[in-house]
């Protein structure tokens, strides 16, 4: 259905660029050498859009659970920590927060940090605040009475979360992950104001070379367009496999 | 095996135990019955810890419960607990939700764990479940295989909250007849239910309890033919009219 929206799309871009004089599709156009460069650079980006996305995502749901797992304690200190850091990290635009650690962290620490780990730790840092307020939301809509069978079998505060909490949650914040991680996916293109080669980047340094910003950043739009619905579709996947699994 | 001693627990203004003590023996059923909001549940959740008492002194299998973690682990590894949900992990297999107490804190091997949750399931009567998912079952069978969860802990104390008021009357039966079975074996059970039937047949002890205090104890004969206290007499009048 995604696939066949999209395809619309595709098409009437196309349509558009064949009706109107001010497209200059050969910049991209696959049947020729020069375009047919100009989109192999263009595609050459997705590598790092992806490795930075996924590393941060990774990243920024152990940090997020890390932070959420305060917030649900009975100690009013935990639970404070936690109100700090998310309003903190949440209260910083990402596009600052990635100047920030790539300009500022290395002065400040005297570590070298390359861009990509910038980029990395900056988008995750960013993001966790999120994850955390996911991860609380998951666990609290679990039973208590799941807690309690937990405690009458003896299970211990770690195995209870780990056995019995966090796979139910998990399954249902499922959702509400794969947004986030979309969300990732988008807000990796901001990483290219420091430099990092990633599709964003690729797009404006060849617009910058061949002056064709409306087919480019259209080319741009649509690898977006293209990776955010795979997986999209990646995630309704695995929340029905999940599902399934717990119907037996 | 167990002793309450002058034990109180308040929820904000509301005074659910007030200075309740009892004692029970091993190898003794106890069945508490009262009007909802008596505290009956309060109490044996106090006993493993669920809830923290206020006041008083509660001692289980020779381990005082103090809500340190060390004695909350003691307590609650010698006692079982039966809830009225059930409150199975409906993410796991029958079979998972019995092996995962043995193997996460009696560390067992699977292949341990796996026979002993066989040999209760077979107990319970549903070995052919082994594989489902709580959600595939019946109340009365998913009730059963709560019975079973808490037996592969092989506990000295049972505790049943209630364990049939979330089921259909004609689901009630088996797990009765589990329970049954289970105080025929010696098993110390603290049993909180309305089932008078099973209560006759199984009690050695019938505890009233009203607005947070025991108001009565005594042998089911007595209990049932000669109550001591008018509210005991009236709630047994309402329950046991029809």
């Amino acid at each position: 259905m995604t696939f066949c929206r999209l395809a619309g799309l595709c098409c009437l871009a196309l349509l558009l660029g064949g009706c109107s004089g001010n497209w200059g599709w050969y910049v991209v156009d696959p049947t020729v050498p020069a375009g047919w460069n100009n989109l192999k650079f263009l595609l050459s980006g997705l590598y790092y859009t992806l490795l930075l996305s996924f590393t941060a995502i990774v990243i920024s749901i152990v940090l997020g659970l890390a932070v959420a797992l305060p917030g649900l304690s009975s100690n009013p200190f935990l639970r404070r920590f936690n109100r700090v850091y998310v309003e903190l990290v949440r209260a910083v635009p990402i596009l600052v927060l990635i100047l920030w650690v790539y300009y500022g962290l290395p002065q400040m620490t005297g570590l070298t940090i390359t861009v990509f780990w910038a980029g990395v730790i900056a988008l995750a840092l960013s993001d966790s605040a999120f994850e955390a307020e996911i991860f609380r939301a998951g666990i609290q809509s679990i039973d208590k009475g799941q807690y309690e069978a937990a405690h009458s079998i003896s299970l211990s505060y770690s195995d209870t979360m780990i056995y019995v909490i966090l796979p139910q949650a998990v399954r249902r914040i499922l959702p509400a992950l794969g947004n986030q991680l979309v969300y990732m996916l988008k807000m990796s293109s901001l990483v290219s104001v420091i430099g990092m080669q990633e599709l964003t980047r690729k797009a404006n340094e060849l617009v910058v070379v061949e002056y064709r910003p409306l087919e480019i950043y259209t080319v741009l739009v649509l690898e977006y367009l293209v990776l955010i619905l795979i997986v999209s579709a990646g995630v309704r996947w695995l929340e029905r496999k999940l599902q399934s699994d717990q119907r037996g | 095996m167990i002793t309450v001693e002058k034990v109180s627990k308040t929820f904000g203004d509301f005074h659910a135990l007030k200075n309740v003590s009892l004692e029970v023996l091993t190898g003794e059923k106890v069945v508490v019955c009262g009007p909802s909001g008596s505290g009956k549940s309060t109490l044996i959740r106090c006993i493993n810890g669920l809830e923290r008492h206020d006041d008083g002194r509660i001692e289980v299998a020779g381990n005082a419960l103090t809500h340190t973690n060390a004695s909350l682990r003691a307590v609650r590894a010698s006692v079982g607990m039966v809830f009225q949900q059930f409150n199975l992990f409906p993410h796991l297999t029958v079979k998972q939700n019995l092996t995962l107490g043995p193997l996460r804190t009696r560390k067992l091997s699977q292949a341990d764990a796996d026979k002993l949750a066989m040999s209760y399931l077979e107990r319970v009567r549903i070995p052919e479940q082994a594989d489902k998912f709580p959600r595939q079952l019946s109340g009365g069978q998913q009730q059963r295989v709560a019975i079973a969860r808490s037996l592969c802990m092989e506990p000295q104390i049972m505790l049943f909250d209630e364990p049939t008021s979330a089921l259909d009357p004609e689901m009630i039966n088996e797990v009765l007849d589990v329970m049954s079975e289970l105080a025929g074996s010696g098993m110390t059970m603290i049993c909180v239910t309305h089932e008078m039937g099973f209560a006759k047949r199984v009690a050695d002890t019938m505890v009233f309890m009203d607005h947070g205090e025991i108001v009565e104890k005594a042998p089911p004969d007595q209990f049932f033919s000669n109550p001591g206290t008018e509210r005991c007499r009236d709630f047994l009048s309402k329950i046991l009219a029809h």
